[in-house]
């Protein structure tokens, strides 16, 4: 029986403000444990949170940015369980009332366009980490992290395939960083996603049971997660068996989840209004201010590339791919006035050698105006095309405009008729045999004369030239 | 130096000022009564009396240079539930001992800012868990007037000590009646402002949304000094409201001519001591005596009082108390064999009975499948006894009740009645519910010489009011002055 996975997605990702979301301690990453932390997010007696207004105001550039409606008032309620990374034994988060709800992001697959929606996106406080010592049977607490900003978005089940919710999470991840309210950094665990999946057979309603999945800390562990759960429940259902509600973990070494049983009981987290904090109200006047904030998201962005640049989409989907590259390839575009060539040389050199060093476009060495110049120069002919192929190397290594690469080296290219003529005469006297056997038909060797001329020249012939002086050259008796 | 016992903050302060005294003086004598007679009260957890000379120093080195605090030199006794950065602070709990807090909670920062000196830590019930100071870890702390009989609670240590001359005022928390309680079973004054007023930050929370901070002292006027220094918006509470504090001096002796005082029908029930009930008559004729006009007025919802407060503050408390683990501070028992066995250890010998029962009533008030029965209607009648309240004061300025249906009842009469001691704040705790302001004062005597207390209430943020009517009816009232024989 043909089976249909059923994927929806738990996201959390962490807020880039400066401070945490309830006291003034620092959020950084990789500090000293427990050297950003103060009473109040260690959970001492009597202490009491105050809202960070950013939060509010980063939470409701993603809600805006995915379509969700954002609530004129919503609150912020405890989650109780105990557990040593939780200092105050609740965590600070929305429940009944959360600050947005009912969106939707539009993912692009090979045959089109797919919607997938989202339920809600609401604030939440991080919890902090246990550090397990191997030798002794104790753990230490690093509260650095308890009360680090997140958000955590909840989509519909709308996901039928793996590469669909790969897709999704893609898409998420980078209207995050687009909006610059998350470093997107999975490895360090600044977005996290937790995978609910069931299958059930094509063409029903019903859902089957699911499983949740986590630890998966990449694109690539959540497609291969998600792969080999959708394997596993197909396995149990064809064998009639039925799949067992749980949480199961992914093991990235063995390639495999695996069941959380016993550890996970039926938590009852008695969520209720935290009497601590007070209702946020959002007026229409703040939702406007933060609506005018926004950047161009990408999906917009591309399509804008693709309709004014005349760009083929895959290319505006790499240029996009970031706000940084999309800036620096606009810049080239702009102060060159040749967007589709632009195009090609970022797309080809300049992310190419980034790629190879594994730089950002933020550090690259050729800056767009240099880029933009040296486009310049092959357009009006001061350079070849396939100098440039050297220069830009040289501009990327040093860092230099690409008119100081070409003194430095010599480079210009030699646009004289008169001192050309006269190379192109020498190199014809000085091959009568291939000259003969070209009058005699042979015109392929009409290359082996470019070649002799740019060798002659060094390269910095202009190639248009040489054609034109050896076709009328050639063909003087 | 015996007459020092009869002044009050405001006349002291006088003395400190034309340093016929210094607070040097004043402390050690304040500490001496405490040598003298705290054996047999118990108010104090702790005396801190190296602490307390030296502020008491500093004090006076401020005198010298000029400065003038609100309560500079003044030694006051706290209650144990204010953290105070380098002070032992247990909230009279197992759980805490040897907690040491590295901050201040926002009141002893004000406190300080107005050159206080730190007397002692004051005893309370655990986690201001009940209405008689028995619950305390640290043992229970005995009424000044009768030491067979309970201070009240859960602030008794700070109205014990006050009732006994061994502090010149004090500070407790309300959280159903915990100060008006105790006020009126030593016959002192005490105040709950408005939810807001003061801050809470500090405060070890019992039930966060009806905790208040307020002071116990000899008089209306002390009563009125002590907010002017402790009252304000805070920016660390977000609960804080950010109002301008007027000078509550100001509204002593003002009078109440022409005022309309509402008398609530609903709280002249069967079960009043006899001679309360005629301790409220009095009261009715000298508040009418100062111009003003009683008119009986009706809280309708005031039969769900208490069954709503015994749903949302144990539902609070149970999420507030969760932190008590045993993970970062306190006391954490030996030879737990993992996780879940240090939590169950640490917490069944840390909590006494009266809390573990609240925890319980609170975690069950809360799961899923009775949160709509329990906390979500009991909040929603909660907004009714709030707008019985509204409309009340729509009708008269002030509303005049008994503080307690008892006086001081003998130790261990109600411990093994729940109810019971529920019971006894059952005219305290609508003031908690509707966050409005309310104070306790002297109403004259019982027949065995137990002390009464009237309780007035006012609107949000009218704690002018309450000062403004208190000090009249205090003045006019004639109560007799006695001392509790030590
Ligand atoms: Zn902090």
């Amino acid at each position: 029986m043909p089976y249909e996975p059923v994927i929806g997605l738990e996201v959390h990702a962490q807020l880039l403000t400066e401070t945490k979301i309830f006291c003034s301690c620092s959020t950084q990453f990789g500090a000293e444990p427990n050297s950003h932390t103060c009473p109040v997010c260690m959970g001492m007696p009597g202490v009491l949170p105050v809202l960070n207004r950013k939060v509010v105001e980063y939470t409701m550039k993603m809600a805006l940015a995915t379509h969700c409606r954002i609530n004129e008032a919503c609150n912020f309620a405890r989650k109780n369980y105990f557990y040593p990374d939780l200092p105050k034994g609740y965590q600070i988060s929305q429940y009944a009332q959360p600050l947005s709800e009912h969106g939707y992001v539009d993912i692009e697959l090979d045959g089109g366009k797919k919607r997938i929606g989202i339920t809600r996106i609401h604030m939440e406080e991080d919890a902090g980490k246990l550090l397990h010592d191997e030798h002794l049977p104790s753990s230490y607490v690093d509260l650095n992290r308890t009360g680090v900003p997140l958000i955590e978005i909840v989509s519909e089940p709308d996901m039928r395939s793996t590469d669909e919710a790969v897709a999704y999470l893609k898409r998420l991840h980078e209207i995050l960083v687009y909006l610059e309210i998350c470093d997107g950094n999975m490895e360090e665990g600044s977005f996290r996603c937790d995978a609910n999946v069931s299958l059930r057979p094509r063409g029903e309603m019903m859902f089957g049971t699911r499983t949740e999945l986590k630890n998966m800390n990449s694109f690539r562990n959540v497609q291969r997660a998600l792969d080999y759960e959708i394997k596993r429940q197909q396995c149990i259902l064809e064998s009639g068996q039925d799949v067992i509600q749980e949480t199961r973990l992914w093991d990235d070494s063995k390639g495999e989840t695996q069941s959380m049983r016993g550890k996970e009981e039926a938590h009852d987290y008695r969520y209720f209004p935290d009497p601590d904090l007070v209702p946020i109200v959002i007026d229409n006047a703040w939702t406007e201010e933060m609506k005018k904030s926004l950047p161009e998201l990408p999906l917009e962005k591309r399509e804008r590339f693709i309709r004014d640049y005349q760009i083929p989409p895959y290319d505006a989907g790499v240029l996009t791919s970031s706000r940084a590259l999309a800036g620096y390839f606009e810049e080239v575009a702009r102060l060159s006035g040749k967007p589709k060539i632009a195009s090609n040389w970022v797309m080809g050199d300049v992310l190419r050698f980034l790629n190879e060093e594994k730089r950002d476009i933020k550090e690259c060495p050729v800056l767009p105006g240099s880029l933009a110049e040296m486009i310049q120069l092959i357009e009006d002919g001061t350079i070849s095309g396939k100098m440039a192929k050297d220069i830009i190397v040289e501009m990327y290594r040093t860092g230099k405009s690409p008119q100081a690469v070409i003194e430095e080296k010599g480079m210009i290219q030699i646009t004289d008729e008169g001192t050309l003529e006269k190379t192109v005469a020498e190199v014809i006297a000085a091959n009568p045999t291939q000259l003969a056997q070209y009058r005699g038909g042979k015109e392929k060797l009409f290359g082996y004369f470019v070649g002799q001329v740019m060798k002659a020249t060094q390269g910095k012939a202009n190639p248009q030239l040489i054609n034109e002086l050896l076709k009328e050259m050639l063909a003087k008796e | 130096m015996e007459d020092i016992l009869e002044l009050t903050i405001a006349q002291i302060r006088e003395l400190l000022q034309k340093r016929k005294i210094s607070s040097v003086e004043l402390t050690n004598y304040f500490l001496e009564r405490i040598k003298r007679f705290d054996g047999d009260i118990s108010s104090y957890i702790k005396v801190t009396e190296e602490y307390a000379l030296k502020m008491a120093g500093d004090a006076d080195k401020k005198i010298a240079d000029g400065e003038n605090g609100q309560l500079l030199g003044i030694p006051l006794g706290i209650k144990d539930i204010y953290c105070t950065k380098g002070i032992e602070t247990t909230c009279a709990s197992r759980i805490l001992k040897g907690f040491i807090p590295p901050y201040d909670a926002t009141i002893i920062r004000r406190l300080k800012d107005e050159g206080y000196v730190h007397l002692g830590r004051l005893n309370m019930d655990e986690f201001a868990m009940g209405s008689s100071t028995e619950t305390s870890y640290f043992g229970i702390t005995r009424n000044p007037w009768d030491l067979e009989r309970i201070p009240g609670g859960s602030s008794g240590g700070s109205a014990a000590a006050v009732a006994a001359d061994e502090c010149i005022a004090s500070i407790g928390s309300d959280t159903g009646g915990s100060i008006r309680q105790p006020a009126a079973l030593c016959g002192v004054v005490g105040m709950k402002p408005t939810y807001g007023r003061v801050s809470r930050f500090g405060l070890i929370a019992f039930a966060s949304s009806l905790d208040q901070i307020g002071p116990f002292t000899k008089d209306v006027e002390d009563c009125a000094i002590m907010m002017n220094a402790i009252a304000g918006y805070d920016p660390r509470e977000s609960t804080s409201v950010p109002l301008n504090v007027p000078d509550y001096t100001e509204f002593i002796s003002r009078g109440i001519g022409g005022w309309k005082v509402g008398i609530p029908k609903e709280y002249f029930i069967e079960g009043i001591h006899p001679d309360i009930e005629k301790a409220m008559q009095r009261a009715i004729t000298t508040v009418e005596g100062l111009g003003a006009t009683c008119v009986e007025i009706s809280l309708p919802h005031t039969e769900y009082c208490l069954a709503v407060y015994y749903i949302i503050a144990p539902a609070e408390a149970s999420s507030n108390l969760a932190r008590y683990d045993g993970v970062k501070y306190g006391f954490r028992p030996q030879g737990s064999i993992d996780l879940l066995d240090m939590y169950k250890k640490t917490r069944s010998a840390g909590f006494g009975a009266e809390v573990k029962r609240r925890i319980m009533i609170g975690t069950y008030a809360l799961s899923s499948g009775y949160y709509d029965a329990y906390y979500k209607k009991a909040s929603q009648v909660r907004a009714l006894i709030k707008r019985d309240f509204t409309e009340a004061f729509t009708l008269c300025d002030a509303i005049l009740t008994p503080t307690s249906p008892t006086p001081a009842f003998k130790i261990g009469e109600k411990m093994d009645d729940p109810l019971q001691m529920y019971l006894s704040d059952i005219f305290t705790i609508s003031t908690n519910l509707a966050g409005i302001p309310g104070i306790s004062v002297p109403c004259g005597f019982t027949k065995d010489g137990l002390p009464i207390g009237a309780q007035f209430l006012a609107g949000h943020f009218e704690e002018g009011k309450l000062i403004q009517i208190a000090s009249a009816f205090e003045k006019y009232a004639n109560i007799e002055k006695r001392r509790p024989a030590l």
